[in-house]
């Protein structure tokens, strides 16, 4: 064996061993990751299941309402109005011709509304005085309002038909409210979720994952003999940090693509630019989760740590799920401390408004000085010491 | 070769001080005011009773932990002031050497080697030395994680040789290894220091292995006790190490369990179906017979002193009492007779994980009254027997029965007349030493009356009342295990199981755990046990030696020595006879298999 000296010491110093060392890390750190079922499933198949759960068991539209039309005295006016209902993609219609029958299919829940068109609709109509009436299933009632909304404006382009068609208009002119969303012209709840979905993969694989790994050291006595070489605690923050860096950033392209050609949602901000933002992200999780795990030093601690500081106030806090200006004042002052909220904000912006740099950089800015000062700690927090 | 540029001294540790704080508030001191200094080159030890401040002194010249107070200076840098550079330059294996279970051995090896900067050429030369030293090569594929017990520790080997360290520090490193692999982990250590001038420093609780070492420093409570080399402790038991033998068809661990209570006995061990002793009296006074009731009518030579008798008179010189903090009551008068009685009968055990057979056509008998012990290296399917005799496991074919019931029909019925004490500490860490006692006497069915006369009887007999308030978790290595065992014994079962029970235990802990074992034994408890030291094997009425999942030998110590005389010297000993066994069956089937 070699001699060791003094020579030999100046090289540990050097950039290149400090290179070669952190190659190593990085490498020993990537064949765990793929070799461990655990961090396969939080890394690859929770984002896959989220993505698939996301977009097509949960929505928060209202599609498909299943509603009886109730024709007391099916007339061809009668039909046509009732043809609004059948033709829409938002109702799953049943026709009928007697009200106690639906009312019966209502109270077994087997339809969410009935629309009820009186035997002498056609004449009223002719003088000007028709009447539909409508009954909604109220115990979601927001789903209840949205139903209502749905069925009056179904009536309202029926009655715009006839009044195009040179029918008498009753009392001047039927006045159809038209109503435009911006940014989200569809409605679709997809464009707001996927920007979320986003957020949590990063928060599940940035800092879930990564406290995992840190405390399975600590709890396995990895750490200790590691400790007892030439390697600096830096390159070890370091090599934890670039395989999930790298597992992070795949989530996102994943979800872009899903985001893109599974829900179509519109892309309108500039994709470097998202790449900066989430990279910013994925940086402050990732020192969240290196800073809890250096701290307890137990997996199970860890992880309901960083469930709780991290993954549910990404859920329930950052204005993805729930508007934040509905909430009160308090939670609203503690949001600002959330980086999941910044990033939402800023994942919605260039996803359905594009590059607004008045939103853009603010956020961003705020992200970047959360990132340092966490990474700064988490290096902090780990050092070659046991106790 | 070596540069010895640091006047010699590898450690020089002035006045060094550490202690801890307990959860409970308290303050431990873990190292008091300790001076020493590890000269450069050679194997040195530190020897001690457990909480001696082995582990924390080793951690503190690896820079893991600071000092309170004092200094400590490695290959001539104060730790203190530059842990890196010590750190650059020496190489450490903790306890539990934390290799990447999930890495192959390869890849464990090249992380060490890139970590220390070895270059491709270097490893080329290096790692067949290594490869072929360890034995691993034909392993390199293979995960850390499905290695056995005593490869792991080679290979943790392996990966600290790998950066040619100044210093190595090992920390326990054959704890829960067998005599075979024990054996070959010594052998390279010494060829590193032989061959390459290594300085070694290791903790031991195995005090040959201390006798193998250049110098030893032996730890009591986070002070030194002494140092130099082992001679020097050895001669401090000089002309007082004595061999008694037993009266005929006595056991010698009777014999020894009554010299144990003598005050002027230090220390006494069953040792090739004698006893030896060591007494309190020094020089030509010390002849034991006339101080000794016990020992009237017997006949006694005296031998040559060994270190594990010099390291019992020292411990026993600092602390007067420390050797024997034993009150434990005296053996029922007359010991009853051995009945021929069979409790546990196995015929052509088998049990097959997939295409592996871990355990191979076994069989024994043990008799009520028995300790029984099972031996052999890792690997050898010991546990896995264990866990079938337990009704833990089911076997795949075989006939097994237990107190009278058939294991593979019954088993509910015959674990109600089985304690079972696992290798890991298995209790409750949160609860206190009296709710562990309280919810596993419910958890046996004991109510009433008879549960507080259990749990009472638990807490006199163990000697746990003083801490019977403290979370099981907190307490001292060798009192957990106490806690153990009385939680086993809690229902009184008429068969103890113990996996491994002095695995890692101090010599003064052992002594302790097998006088227990030995009054069990005398109120007609069977006792099946399992353990690593070879020595252990003595205070047994019968010993399995198993390998490879077949049974190779049983019979009482005398006759298990026996057969490896056939090979070996005529006083062979226990490790010996098990060691030449274990290699005679490997080369056999060797032979046999291509």
């Amino acid at each position: 064996m070699i001699a060791p000296g003094e020579p030999k010491l100046s090289w540990h110093a050097s950039g290149r061993a400090r290179l070669q060392r952190l190659a190593a890390l990085v490498r020993k750190e990537t064949y765990q990751l793929f070799r461990d079922p655990s961090a396969i499933a939080i890394g690859i198949v929770m984002p896959v299941l989220l993505i698939l759960m996301f977009g097509f068991a949960l929505s928060l539209d209202v599609k498909n309402v299943p509603v009886a039309v109730v024709l007391e005295n099916p007339s061809p006016t009668t039909a046509e109005l009732a043809s609004g209902f059948v033709l829409s993609p938002y109702f799953d219609t049943r026709e009928l011709t007697s009200m106690p029958s639906a009312e019966q299919l209502l109270l077994q829940q087997k339809v969410d509304g009935i629309v009820r068109i009186r035997s002498d609709f056609a004449r009223q109509l002719n003088s000007g005085n028709g009447q539909a009436q409508i009954l909604v299933y109220g115990t979601d009632a927001n789903r209840a309002r949205i139903i209502e909304a749905y069925a009056q404006g179904a009536i309202a382009q029926f009655q715009a038909r006839r009044a195009a068609e040179g029918y008498a208009a009753p009392s001047g002119g039927a006045a159809v409210v038209q109503s435009r969303m911006w940014f989200n012209e569809a409605d679709d709840s997809h464009y707001f979720l996927v920007p979320g979905l986003i957020v949590l993969i990063m928060t599940l694989i940035g800092a879930f994952l990564t406290t995992l790994v840190m405390a399975r050291e600590w709890e396995r006595g990895t750490l200790e003999a590691l400790f007892v070489t030439p390697v600096r605690a830096g390159e070890i923050v370091i090599s934890k940090m670039i395989p999930y860096f790298v597992l992070g950033m795949m989530g996102l392209a994943l979800c872009i693509f899903a985001a893109k050609f599974l829900f179509e949602v519109p892309f309108r901000g500039s994709v470097l630019l998202l790449t900066g933002v989430s990279t910013l992200y994925l940086l402050v999780a990732l020192a969240i989760g290196l800073l809890i795990s250096s701290l307890t030093k137990s997996q199970f601690v860890a992880s309901m740590a960083t469930l709780i500081i991290t993954f549910l106030p990404a859920l329930f806090l950052s204005g993805f799920l729930f508007d934040l200006r509905s909430m009160p004042a308090a939670i609203r002052v503690l949001s600002y401390a959330l980086p999941a909220r910044y990033y939402v904000n800023l994942l919605q912006t260039l996803f359905l408004a594009g590059n607004i740099w008045s939103v853009v950089l603010p956020d961003a800015a705020v992200l970047a000085g959360m990132a340092a000062a966490l990474l700064a700690l988490a290096r902090a927090v780990t050092t070659k010491r046991l106790a | 070769m070596s540069m010895q540029p640091h006047g010699g001294v590898a450690v020089l540790g002035r006045h060094v001080r550490k202690t801890f704080r307990r959860e409970t508030g308290e303050t431990v001191v873990a190292l008091d005011d300790l001076s020493l200094e590890v000269p450069h080159g050679g194997l040195a030890a530190l020897v001690g009773p457990d909480g001696a401040g082995k582990t924390t002194l080793i951690r503190l010249i690896a820079g893991l932990m600071p000092l309170d107070a004092g200094t400590l200076v490695v290959n001539g840098t104060d730790i203190a002031r530059d842990p890196q550079r010590v750190q650059d330059r020496i190489a450490y294996m903790p306890q539990r050497f934390g290799l990447y279970e999930d890495l192959t051995v390869r890849e464990n090896l090249d992380l060490y080697a890139s970590l220390h900067g070895i270059s491709d050429e270097e490893r080329r030369r290096r790692y067949p030395e290594l490869f072929q030293m360890t034995d691993l090569a034909p392993f390199t594929g293979r995960l850390a994680g499905h290695l056995s017990g005593g490869m792991k520790q080679k290979l943790g080997l392996a990966c600290t040789l790998i950066g040619a360290p100044e210093l190595l520090l090992l920390d326990e490193p054959t704890v829960g290894v067998d005599p075979l692999s024990r054996r070959e982990l010594w052998e390279i250590i010494a060829r590193l220091v032989r061959e390459q001038n290594l300085s070694v420093l290791l903790s031991t609780s195995y005090l040959d292995e201390a006798e193998r070492c250049d110098q030893v420093f032996v730890l009591r409570e986070g002070k030194l006790l002494a140092s130099g080399p082992p001679g020097e402790v050895t001669a401090l038991a000089a002309g007082r190490s004595f061999e008694a033998e037993p009266q005929a068809g006595e056991p010698a661990r009777n014999l020894q369990s009554r010299l144990l209570d003598e005050p002027a006995i230090i220390d006494a061990v069953p040792e090739a179906g004698r006893v030896h002793l060591v007494s309190a009296q020094n020089g030509k006074s010390a002849a034991p017979e006339q101080s000794a009731a016990a020992l009237a009518g017997l006949s006694i030579i005296p031998v040559p002193a060994r270190f594990e008798d010099g390291f019992m008179v020292l411990l026993r010189q600092q602390s007067g009492a420390a050797g024997k903090s034993l009150a434990a009551p005296p053996l029922s008068p007359e010991p009853a007779a051995r009945s021929d009685e069979t409790i546990i009968t196995v015929h052509d055990l088998v049990r097959k994980f997939g295409t592996f057979t871990a355990v191979d056509r076994v069989s024994f008998e043990v008799h009520r009254g028995e300790i029984f012990g099972l031996l052999g290296p890792n690997g050898a399917g010991k546990t896995t027997t264990f866990r079938m005799l337990c009704g833990l496991l089911s076997a795949t074919a075989g006939t097994l029965r237990v107190a009278g019931f058939d294991l593979r029909r019954a088993r509910a019925s015959a674990r109600q007349h089985i304690g079972y004490v696992a290798q890991k500490f298995s209790l409750y860490g949160q609860l206190t030493v009296a709710d562990n006692l309280e919810f596993f006497a419910s958890a046996y069915g004991l109510r009433g009356r008879r549960k507080r006369e259990r749990v009472a009887w638990a807490l006199t007999q163990f000697e746990l009342e003083p801490l019977m308030r403290l979370p099981s978790g907190q307490l001292p290595g060798g009192y957990k295990q106490r806690l153990a065992m009385a939680t086993a014994l809690l229902h009184s079962p008429d068969i103890l199981f113990l996996d491994e029970p002095t695995s890692g235990a101090d010599p003064l802990a052992r002594r302790e755990f097998w006088r227990r074992i030995t009054q069990f034994a005398e109120q007609r408890v069977t006792v099946v046990v399992t353990t690593h030291f070879m020595e252990e094997a003595e205070y047994c009425d019968r010993v399995a030696i198993l390998d490879g999942g077949r049974m190779l030998a049983v019979g009482t110590p005398a006759e298990v020595r026996g057969l490896a005389a056939a090979a070996g010297p005529d006083r062979a000993t226990m490790e010996d006879a098990f060691i030449a066994i274990v290699e005679r069956a490997r080369e056999h089937r060797m032979d046999a298999s291509p």
